[in-house]
């Protein structure tokens, strides 16, 4: 065996800092979310339809109406949010784009964290502004639209990112989108129970921060674990 | 260069590239199975076979995309993992699909696909790299409306960006890159694969064109596994 010392030119190494990828994911799914404006649209629509059919089936009793305000748009939320989610990686899935995302040389779980902060920009943020106005129509207090209004905040992103380990679990697989819906909903009764009891805390007066505290810490540890859970997910689907 | 279905046991370090005794099943089907080879750096590797034979499947292993169930593909010498930080760098993968987002023009997509890769290019370096390929006038079009020879030629773009300004990208795994190219489009990318073998970066090409073979291209037909060097 010839001792061969390969001709390994000097490497200029080249530096990719991480963070960079968060943001190259961030802007370009913003950006590709601004040229269809009407999938934004038409989620934030349906929310807002769904929480209004309530007044209308179930007839204007004030009292009635503003007691179970907190779950309708708690649901209302959970749905709008479920319709989006194809959108975080089927696309790019479809377009072959996931596989250069995957093979970027910023790390997955990096890209995937900016990915879910683009959606929850489109997706989450939408529906917790426009909740005050709705919560209003189902004549809450004000101390109760912002219980309503903190909870959505806190609870939308945890929502993306259920949502994002689901999508990615289901790429590809026939009938995916009926899959992920039963996969992930089971998952978001935590955050349900505990946004929606925010509120109706709020409404008996109760100190409702417990709730709120629960959400954050959930949000935190989800912001942790979750990149690179949906990353392992996206390897196994392109495999 | 290529020694197929035999045990690589002394790895030559002389091979950038090597795969050893790669096994990939699908289903009760093996379809590759104990497929070994070297690719040194300068060299391209032309992989052949009927639809079906696993080109595709092993391009993606050696893009590390998929994992195969036995086996190892092994850069500069070292056993590496799927898609770890090295072979994310050092690879450019253009697969089967276009990999362009209908809703971005031409040259939007080109800008994604090198933020992607970590390419750090000047605009008036893509507007040249787009003139090259014949895009230059189409780079305000969205991706959803050039025809397909068009969307492959943003390919070459990026093959010809990598070209100037990604060093690191030495391994060009293209999946049929001439589909739907004329007959200037193949010529072009030949001469961007001449032209990357020439810097000693190595190439493996899933195509069934009948591609101008020069001494730096080694042919491996999937089908029987058989040598064909020219």
């Amino acid at each position: 065996m010839s001792v061969t010392v390969a001709v390994r030119h000097v490497h200029e190494t080249t530096i990719f800092p991480p963070e960079r990828g968060f943001l190259v994911a961030l802007v370009r799914d913003a950006k590709l979310a601004a040229r269809s404006k009407g999938e934004v649209v038409q989620a934030l629509v349906f929310f807002v339809v769904v929480v209004s059919l309530f007044p209308l089936a179930i007839g204007p009793e004030s009292a009635l109406l503003s007691r179970i305000a907190p779950g309708v748009v708690w649901v209302a939320a959970l749905l709008s949010v479920l319709l989006t989610l194809p959108r975080l990686f089927a696309n790019d899935y479809a377009d072959g784009t996931l596989e250069q995302l995957a093979l970027s040389v910023y790390p997955l779980p990096v890209i995937v964290a900016g990915k879910l902060v683009a959606h929850w920009l489109m997706a989450g943020l939408p529906l917790a502004l426009l909740s005050p106005l709705l919560g209003l129509q189902f004549g809450l207090r004000s101390n109760e639209l912002a219980a309503l209004f903190t909870s959505l905040i806190l609870g939308t992103p945890i929502l993306s990112m259920i949502g994002a380990i689901g999508a990615a679990l289901t790429l590809g697989v026939r009938g995916g989108s009926i899959l992920l819906a039963l996969l992930v909903l089971p998952l978001y009764i935590p955050v349900l129970i505990f946004g929606a009891g925010a509120v109706e805390q709020a409404m008996t007066g109760i100190d409702f921060s417990a709730n709120l505290s629960l959400l954050g810490a959930i949000l935190l540890l989800g912001g942790l674990v979750v990149p690179f859970a949906v990353a392992a997910a996206i390897k196994i689907s392109l495999d | 260069m290529v020694a197929a279905a035999t045990p690589a046991s002394g790895m030559n370090p002389a091979h950038t590239l090597m795969a050893h005794d790669l096994r990939l099943d699908r289903g009760a089907r093996s379809i590759i199975n104990g497929l070994s080879f070297g690719v040194e750096s300068g060299k391209a590797l032309i992989l052949r076979g009927a639809n079906g034979s696993g080109k595709t499947s092993l391009l993606r292993i050696l893009a590390g995309l998929t994992v195969p169930d036995a086996g190892a593909v092994a850069w500069k010498g070292e056993i590496i993992k799927p898609l770890s930080a090295k072979w994310r760098e050092a690879a450019l993968y253009l697969g089967h699909a276009n990999a362009l987002k209908d809703d971005f023009s031409t040259h939007e997509n080109l800008d994604d696909a090198l933020l992607i890769d970590g390419v750090t290019v000047g605009p008036d370096a893509q507007l040249a790299a787009l003139e090259k390929v014949g895009l230059l006038e189409r780079r305000q079009v969205l991706a959803r409306r050039l025809s397909q020879g068009q969307k492959r030629r943003v390919g070459l773009a990026r093959l010809s960006l990598a070209l100037a300004c990604a060093p690191h990208q030495q391994l060009w795994l293209l999946d049929e890159p001439t589909n739907a190219l004329d007959a200037e489009g193949v010529w072009l990318f030949t001469g961007l694969i001449s032209e990357h073998l020439a810097r000693g970066g190595i190439a493996c090409i899933a195509t069934h064109l009948a591609l101008e073979l020069t001494s730096a291209m080694t042919e491996m037909n999937l089908d029987s596994l058989t040598e064909v060097t020219q």
